[in-house]
C-alpha cells in the first residue's frame, strides 16, 4: 500500500473475503474499480445464500412448516438489521423492493399519485441518476405535477440559493435528491436540505444508492422522509432494494403493486390491505436476496462505518492527487465533501477507448454517461470514464490506474 | 501502451489513423440523403450524409459524429468503401461487414481475387473480440442503411 497509512482498515484481510478479487483478467491481476456500478460480494453473503438454499429454503409468510418458519425468520431478521443500519424508529418503516429504482418508483406512484395533488411540484437536482428523474417525469405527465430542477455549481455542489428559490412559492410537495452523486462523488448536505425543504412544506426523499455504501446513514438525524438504496452496491446480492419511509407517510399512501402478501382479506367486492410494510410488498419477495443482504449488513457492521469512511477518504484524496498529475486528465466534481467516485476524461481519447485499453491491463472502470445524461449536458460532455472505490480497493490499485492512463495517452499520441 | 500488442488487434494503425484524423468528417453543404444513429448505451451519435449521382450511385458520403475511435474510424472507412457504389452494392457490403464484426472472419477477403472493399474494412474485424464495442463499429452503417431507406433515424439493434 506504498507509504500510505490506512491504519483503521485491514484491506489485505478484507480482500481475502472476496474470492473474485484474486482472479486474473486477460492474464493480469484484476483491478476492479467499478464498485459504484455494483460491488463484489464477500464470502459471508455467498455462504448465507447457499446455506439457506441447502438447508431451509421455502416460501415466507405463509407456510406452517419448519422450513417456512426458519426462512421467514431469516428474511425478517434482515428487516431488523436494515432498521438498525439506518436507525429507523420502527421496523415497519422498512419496505423491501427489488432495487433503488423500484423504491423511487414506489414513492412516485403511491405518494406522488396518492398524496400529491395536481398543481404541486417535485424538485430534483441537476446531478440525478436517471432513476431519480424518469419516475418524476412519468408522474408529471400523468398526474399534472410540475418537475423542477435545482441547479448545481461548477464544482458539482448543490446551489443552495437556487435550490431554496425553487421552493419559495410553496408548490413543491416533495424534494427528491441524491445523497451522493454517482458521477461527481458529491455528498449533498442532506440534513440542511431537509431543513430547507421542511421549512417550505416539502417532504424529502434521498437516493442513498451510493452514500450508504460509504457512510453511516441515520434517517432520524438527517430528518428526511424517504430513503432509498439497493443491496447490490452494499456488497449484497442483486434483486433486493430498500425504501425507508416514515410510518405515517406509508400509512397514508395507497399500495403500489397488488397481489398476494399485501392484503388483509380479499373478496370480489372488496380487498383490504395488509399493515405496513407488507402493504407495499406484493408477491413472493426476494427471499434469498434478503437473506444475503442481511449477511452483508452483518459483515459491514463488523468492519464499522468509521473505518470504511476513513478508508474512502484516503483513497479519494490519493486518486484525485494521482489522476490530476496525469497529463491530459480532467476530473469532474470538485465538491468540498466528496467521496470515492472519480469521473474523468482524457484529452486524446474517448472514454470508451480509455476503458477498453484499461481493460486490457486488467483494470475495470465504467465509461459512458453513467445514467445521468442531463448532468453530462450540464458538464458540457458526452461521457466520462469513472473509477469507483470500495472497502477492498487499495492505493496501489489507484497507482496502477494512474500509470496505465499515462500509457493510454501515449498510445493515442 | 507497453502492453500494446494485445490491443493492436482492435486498435490497428489504420483504425488509429482514421479514428483520430478522419478524412470524410463534416456536414456537406448539399446532400440528398441523411440519417442519424444513436447508441443509447453510451450516448454516441453519428449523422451520415450523401448525394446520389445521375446513375443512382453514392456520391460524396460524409459523416458528423461524436464517439470513440472505433466508431469514427468505422464511419470514415465506410465512407471510403461505399463511395461510387449503387445502393444494392452498399447493402451487400453492409451484410458482409456485419458478419465480419460478429465472427472476425472475412471469407471474401481470402478468395483468390480478394474483395477490395471488404479488404479495406477488414481492420475492423478485431471488434468481434470485444462484444461491447461491436455496436461502435456498426452504428454508422445502421445510419447509412436508414438514409438509403429514406428514414431519418436508425433504429437501434
Amino acid at each position: 500500500m506504498n507509504d500510505l497509512a490506512l491504519p483503521v482498515l485491514d484491506v489485505a484481510k478484507i480482500r481475502r473475503d472476496f474470492p473474485i478479487l484474486s482472479q486474473s483478467v486477460r492474464g493480469k491481476p484484476l483491478v476492479f474499480l467499478d464498485s459504484a456500478a455494483s460491488a463484489q460480494k464477500p464470502l459471508a453473503v455467498i455462504e448465507a445464500m447457499v446455506q439457506a438454499m441447502e438447508t431451509q429454503y421455502a416460501n415466507v409468510h405463509r407456510g406452517l412448516h419448519w422450513m417456512s418458519e426458519r426462512t421467514t425468520e431469516a428474511y425478517e431478521a434482515t428487516r431488523d438489521a436494515v432498521a438498525r443500519l439506518v436507525n429507523a424508529a420502527d421496523r415497519a418503516e422498512i419496505v423491501f423492493t427489488h432495487n433503488s429504482t423500484e423504491a423511487i418508483n414506489l414513492v412516485a406512484h403511491s405518494y406522488g399519485r396518492g398524496v400529491l395533488q395536481p398543481g404541486q411540484a417535485v424538485l430534483i437536482s441537476d446531478m440525478e441518476h436517471h432513476s431519480n428523474i424518469v419516475p418524476w417525469q412519468m408522474l408529471r405527465d400523468d398526474h399534472g405535477i410540475e418537475l423542477r430542477v435545482a441547479p448545481i455549481t461548477d464544482a458539482g455542489e448543490l446551489d443552495m440559493e437556487g435550490f431554496e428559490r425553487l421552493l419559495e412559492d410553496g408548490k413543491v410537495g416533495l424534494v427528491a435528491m441524491t445523497h451522493m452523486s454517482n458521477v461527481l462523488g458529491t455528498y449533498t448536505p442532506a440534513a440542511r436540505i431537509a431543513q430547507v425543504a421542511h421549512a417550505h412544506g416539502a417532504k424529502l426523499l434521498l437516493d442513498g444508492s451510493q452514500a450508504i455504501v460509504h457512510r453511516r446513514v441515520d434517517v432520524q438525524a438527517l430528518d428526511c422522509d424517504f430513503y432509498a438504496f439497493t443491496g447490490h452496491k452494499l456488497y449484497g446480492p442483486t434483486g433486493i432494494g430498500v425504501l425507508w419511509a416514515r410510518r405515517d407517510l406509508l400509512e397514508a399512501m395507497p399500495p403500489f403493486l397488488g397481489g398476494g402478501d399485501m392484503i388483509s382479506s380479499v373478496t370480489y367486492e372488496h380487498t383490504t390491505w395488509a399493515a405496513v410494510p407488507h402493504k407495499f410488498e406484493a408477491g413472493t419477495p426476494p427471499i434469498l436476496e434478503g437473506i444475503g443482504l442481511g449477511a452483508a449488513i452483518a459483515w459491514l457492521d463488523a468492519i464499522g462505518y468509521v473505518a470504511i469512511a476513513a478508508h474512502e477518504q484516503v483513497l479519494t484524496d490519493h486518486a484525485i492527487a494521482r489522476l490530476s498529475a496525469v497529463e491530459g486528465v480532467t476530473i469532474f466534481g470538485r465538491a468540498q465533501d466528496r467521496g470515492g467516485v472519480v469521473s474523468f476524461t482524457l484529452d486524446r481519447a474517448h472514454a470508451h477507448d480509455v476503458a477498453t485499453l484499461l481493460d486490457r491491463s486488467g483494470i475495470a472502470v465504467r465509461a459512458g454517461h453513467h445514467c445521468a445524461e442531463p448532468l453530462m449536458r450540464r458538464l458540457g460532455i458526452q461521457s466520462t470514464a469513472r473509477a469507483s472505490f470500495a472497502v477492498y480497493t487499495t492505493a496501489a490499485e489507484i497507482d496502477f490506474l494512474a500509470d496505465a492512463l499515462a500509457r493510454v495517452r501515449e498510445f493515442f499520441a | 501502451m507497453s502492453a500494446s500488442d494485445d490491443v493492436r488487434d482492435l486498435y490497428q494503425e489504420v483504425i488509429l489513423e482514421h479514428g483520430m484524423r478522419p478524412r470524410h468528417a463534416g456536414r456537406p453543404e448539399r446532400f440528398d440523403a441523411t440519417a442519424k444513429g444513436d447508441n443509447p448505451m453510451c450516448g454516441d451519435r453519428v449523422e451520415v450524409f450523401f448525394s446520389y449521382g445521375p446513375d443512382g450511385r453514392i456520391v460524396d458520403p460524409r459523416f458528423d459524429a461524436r464517439g470513440c475511435a472505433i466508431s469514427i474510424a468505422s464511419a470514415d472507412l465506410m465512407a471510403e468503401a461505399v463511395a461510387g457504389l449503387a445502393p444494392e452494392g452498399v447493402r451487400q457490403v453492409f451484410a458482409r461487414f456485419r458478419d465480419m464484426t460478429r465472427t472476425g472472419e472475412c471469407p471474401v477477403c481470402d478468395e483468390k481475387v480478394g474483395d477490395a472493399t471488404m479488404e479495406m474494412l477488414r481492420p475492423l474485424a478485431g471488434v468481434h473480440d470485444y462484444p461491447s464495442r461491436v455496436k461502435c463499429a456498426t452504428l454508422p452503417w445502421h445510419a447509412l442503411m436508414a438514409a438509403l431507406q429514406g428514414e431519418g433515424q436508425a433504429s437501434s439493434e
